[in-house]
């Protein structure tokens, strides 16, 4: 690849040098192939493949295609109108809309629907950091749930208390999930990818039962549902009407600084990154490799548990119950976020922000567009982000973008910011 | 075959690891590329076999200029490597290796092997080169050095004239080492030619025809292998080393660490270590020898609690076996682990980081709860000075040092505690000459202190430089301790299984092998006088070579080999090949 960049520099005169230090300094770091260029690229993608994929998804348009060569006005121009549409749409429902009586809105739907992927995002995060798959965070949410829901329609106790102990039972019980997976790997050997499918496996099976006995079920209705949380356990909203902005959001931020300060300040996350890096050099530095995995899976569960709580006793939850979809597949779009924002506490955030900011405006999408464009859109956008952000290197050739060495001193200032420049246009016009 | 490499050039990122090399090898000759670690060796050999593309300059075949994409490209062209890790499959037979990627089977793509041809074809090849193997033994069950000649048998059956051997010596026995000498005078004389790596000088006055040095990527001269040891230090380093240690005798204390009927098994079950016992002294550097697998590993592991054992080891009346790795560190043990990349460092992390590695919850570097970084960057800047650690800063991630400093990072963290015992494992294994001198020092200055030290090295040189005493250890059991001044070849001898059990020796070491070898080349049997023979044109150095000392005295030459604390006169007596270059 960087032969093919210095070819072109050198044909080209007029890129020799552009702007002053500074620019030149960031025109670099952006075609050097860092991992923030290449997630931005990996979304830019996406976004190009959503596009053919609105297009595929109309059969109006897919007719105009068939006659583009003798009319290619029509085909082209509808199929503009319909992409532009569909993400102008998705704008209005994700982050703002003019026209809408509050502004606010779509931001608050976006935090919303980010705030359990943040959690989830981070239960993935950190054990990841220690060396650990953890692909367990359903079974991990779902025991959680368990408990915070119990504690939820049993007790009695003023607001604050209440809240408080659901939270800290659905963390204890996610914690336990997680730290089971933990020991069993630890302790006996078992893979934890093995043993979390079997938990996820388990912990389903355990909450459809639970939600037929006499101790969860509602009795007031017919479906499989459990009995709802008492409203001096639902957490409080802190801003907006509905969908409410509540507590679960503060605990959200709340946990991403609690994370970061656990990785990055605290001795037990120097250890678990230690582990995570060299499990050998950790050891033979006397650091316990199976203690400190265990912790980064209890921290994991009940970050989980954590999810649990937003689940059963936050908005989005209309009912306040526990269902037998109780988990939403939020374990696993822990694991793509966790990917996606580098396994980094605020890249989790981020990463979560972007996909909750997916989620909520594909709604509106769905809803704004004729001919409807479908929700799944969304989650193939999300994949194809993922994707492409697991594979660079793909990202890399296609934008030909040129690797920069980890600890080197920069790229080469041989290379023409412009040539570069022009090459990364080529694959989007 | 005639090879040249013409003006290679090769960058990674901003560090240039070939600037403009030049290299000839003529057919038949033992061209050897001499260089510290990270001069760029490999990264040549890796152009030449395939593995890089270079980012300028030539490979020119017998005349014609080639481009070698692939490995493939390169064996086709008659270019064989033998890699230091050897690419043998364990489970498989020597037969089945040396077919591996070139099956030939019968009856098509599903036919089977045609295992008789295989077996023919190595026996024909081991028996025209004089590599004596045996097909049908499983790889895993070979000494390391007859796994090499299965690797060198293997370029051969591709038909390689040029062989390149990538730091073949380092796993050797020094008897093995003489061996694979034959084998590679042998190859000589049947017209091929011989790379060979390395960075040890003696072994390169020994074999080499002609002496190419490397240093950060240039061709910084070229030698005969006349040229002093310490004059090819000093071209190999770039200034002035001193090979010797400098160690004054002392009276060793009293005994630290008693070791008492140690067992321990390894990671398949087998007993590693066999009912070892020893003690060392306070102010004393215990060596132990051997060669890599006869238990020294899992030795070390025992003593710094890596590894669960039998039997006793007491440090100052406290016991060691049983405890943690943890507590074992906290009773005051500095542990040099011996593969740095596996069990020394953490990459992704900091030279600080990594310094703070083992102590992370204590002062200064932390808590229990959470670290000091202001603590932990300082520790990182004064040992990098210290140290003389060559990074640009102490948050230089580890993954980004050449090994000698990542090498002087764990022995700095083994050090920066002031241990109760020093345990080093391969101190300086890979690093280069400057850096090695360093770690000698410190080593030696921590027995000075008083403190006991426990060395583990194959390399014998190393052993004999640093010990007060040397225990010899094979097949898990220490086969005798003997005093610092005993003779390679006896130490050799002893490596091998010799001295007190003479039968046992014989069906371990290969040295029955060797007499073939011999035989089938008569023209190696007198291996020091064909080494003798360099061509005329090597002698010629280029411009960069400090003007060679014209009268070398062999007082200067005995000085500057890295022997103990010998008088100059004791020392050329040691090596014959050493004796008789001069």
């Amino acid at each position: 690849m960087s032969d093919r960049l210095k070819l072109r520099s050198e044909e080209s005169p007029q890129g020799a040098v552009v702007g002053d230090g500074r620019a030149k300094r960031i025109l670099q770091a952006i075609v050097s192939a860092n991992t923030v260029t290449v997630t931005v690229l990996a979304f830019v993608l996406s976004v190009v493949v959503g596009g053919i994929l609105m297009i595929l998804s109309d059969q109006t348009l897919l007719h105009e295609w068939g006659y583009v060569t003798s009319v290619p006005g029509d085909a082209f121009r509808d199929s503009w109108h319909k992409v532009a549409d569909g993400y102008v749409a998705m704008f209005h429902g994700a982050i703002y809309d003019p026209k809408a009586p509050q502004a606010l809105r779509p931001i608050e739907n976006t935090v919303v629907n980010a705030t359990p992927l943040v959690f989830a995002g981070l239960a993935v995060a950190v054990p990841f950091r220690a060396g650990l798959f953890n692909i367990g965070g359903q079974s991990q949410l779902i025991i959680g749930a368990v408990g915070a829901t119990w504690v939820g329609f049993t007790f009695s106790l003023p607001m604050p208390l209440h809240v408080l102990l659901a939270i800290i039972v659905g963390m204890l019980c996610g914690a336990f999930v997680g730290g089971l997976t933990g020991l069993l790997k630890t302790r006996f050997g078992a893979h934890e990818v093995i043993t979390s499918i079997m938990l996820n496996n388990i912990a389903l099976g355990v909450l459809a039962w639970l939600i037929s006995t006499k101790a969860f079920h509602d009795t007031h209705r017919q479906d499989a549902i459990s009995k709802p949380v008492k409203d001096s356990a639902l957490l409080p909203h802190i801003h907006g009407s509905s969908p409410e902005v509540n507590l679960s959001t503060l605990l959200a931020i709340l946990a991403v600084a609690a994370v970061w300060w656990l990785l990055s300040r605290s001795t037990l996350g120097f250890r678990l990154r230690a582990v995570g890096s060299n499990p050998d050099a950790a050891n033979t530095a006397g650091i316990s490799v199976a203690r400190t995995q265990v912790y980064a899976m209890l921290i994991a569960g009940a970050l989980m548990g954590l999810v649990a709580v937003t689940q059963v006793s936050g908005t989005l939850s209309a009912s306040h119950a526990m269902t037998n979809t109780l988990d939403n597949g939020i374990g696993f779009t822990g694991i793509t976020v966790a990917l996606l924002g580098r396994g980094k506490p605020v890249g989790v955030a981020l990463a979560a922000l972007l996909f909750g900011a997916l989620n909520a405006g594909g709604r509106v999408m769905e809803a704004a567009t004729q001919p409807t464009v479908p929700h799944d859109v969304v989650t193939v956008l999300q994949a194809v982000i993922v994707i492409f952000v697991a594979a660079p290197l793909l990202v890399k050739e296609i934008f030909r973008l040129r690797d920069v060495r980890r600890g080197g001193s920069g790229p080469a200032p041989s290379v023409a910011p412009a040539a570069t420049v022009d090459s990364a246009v080529e694959p989007v016009t | 075959m005639r090879l040249e490499l013409r003006g290679i050039t090769k960058t990674f990122g901003s560090v240039a690891a070939n600037s403009a090399i030049d290299l000839t090898v003529e057919p038949g000759e033992i061209h050897c590329l001499l260089g510290e670690n990270g001069a760029g060796k490999s990264t040549l050999m890796n152009i030449l076999y395939g593995l890089l593309s270079p980012d300028s300059g030539e490979i020119v075949v017998d005349g014609e200029v080639r481009e070698f994409t692939s490995p493939g490209d390169a064996i086709r062209a008659g270019i064989g490597m033998v890699h230091q890790h050897f690419m043998l499959v364990p489970v498989f037979t020597v037969a089945e290796n040396l077919v591996l990627g070139h099956e030939e089977s019968r009856g098509g793509v599903l036919g089977w092997l045609d295992r008789r041809k295989a077996r023919q074809d190595v026996v024909e090849v081991s028996a025209r080169y004089g590599l004596p193997v045996d097909p049908d033994a499983l790889v895993e069950d070979l000494p390391v050095g007859v796994q090499q000649r299965v690797e060198i048998i293997k370029a051969l059956m591709r038909d390689a004239q040029v062989l390149i051997l990538d730091e073949p010596t380092a796993v050797l026995t020094p008897q093995e080492t003489e061996e694979l000498f034959t084998v590679m005078r042998g190859l000589k004389a049947a017209g091929k030619s011989v790379v060979f790596i390395t960075h040890k000088l003696r072994e390169v006055r020994a074999v080499a025809d002609r002496i190419t040095v490397i240093r950060r990527g240039k061709v910084v001269g070229q030698a005969d292998p006349k040229t002093g040891v310490r004059e090819l230090a000093s071209l190999m380093v770039g200034r002035d080393v001193r090979l010797v240690v400098e160690k004054e005798p002392r009276e060793p204390g009293a005994v630290a660490l008693s070791v008492r009927g140690l067992s321990v098994r390894d990671d398949r079950g087998q007993l590693a270590v066999d009912d070892v016992s020893f003690d060392l002294h306070a102010g004393e550097v215990l060596g132990i020898a051997g060669v890599q697998g006869n238990g020294q590993t899992e030795l070390v592991e025992a003593i710094t609690g890596l590894r669960p054992a039998q039997g006793s080891a007491e440090l100052s009346g406290r016991q060691l076996i049983g405890a943690s790795p943890r507590t074992v560190l906290r009773m005051g043990v500095g542990h040099i682990p011996e593969d740095r990349q596996h069990d020394g460092l953490v990459p992704d992390f900091s030279i600080a980081e990594n310094l703070a590695l083992d102590e992370a919850d204590r002062a200064p570097f932390g808590n229990m709860l959470m670290l000091d970084l202001d603590a932990i960057a300082k520790n990182g800047a004064d040992r990098l000075a210290e140290f003389d650690i060559r990074a640009e800063s102490a948050q230089t991630p580890a993954a980004a040092l050449s090994g000698g400093n990542q090498q002087k990072v764990v022995v700095a963290r083994a050090l920066q505690r002031d241990p109760a015992l020093l345990v080093a494992s391969q101190p300086t294994r890979g690093v280069d000459v400057g850096a090695m001198e360093f770690i000698h020092k410190r080593i030696i200055e921590q027995r000075d202190a008083g403190k006991p030290v426990l060395i583990v090295s194959t390399e014998l040189d190393e052993i004999t430089a640093l010990s007060d005493r040397i225990a010899v250890m094979y097949r898990g059991k220490i086969v005798d301790i003997v005093p610092s001044d005993t003779s390679n070849e006896e130490l050799g001898l002893l490596m091998a299984g010799g001295g007190a059990e003479d039968a046992a020796a014989d069906e371990a070491a290969p040295v029955s092998d060797a007499v073939p070898v011999s035989d089938a080349v008569p023209s190696a049997a007198e291996p020091t006088e064909t080494a003798e023979t360099a061509e005329p044109a090597a002698a010629e150095p280029a411009d960069t070579v400090p003007a060679p000392r014209a009268a070398e005295s062999p007082v200067a030459e005995a000085e500057a080999e890295p022997v103990r604390d010998a008088t100059p006169e004791e020392a050329p007596a040691e090596e014959s090949s050493e004796t008789a270059d001069e």
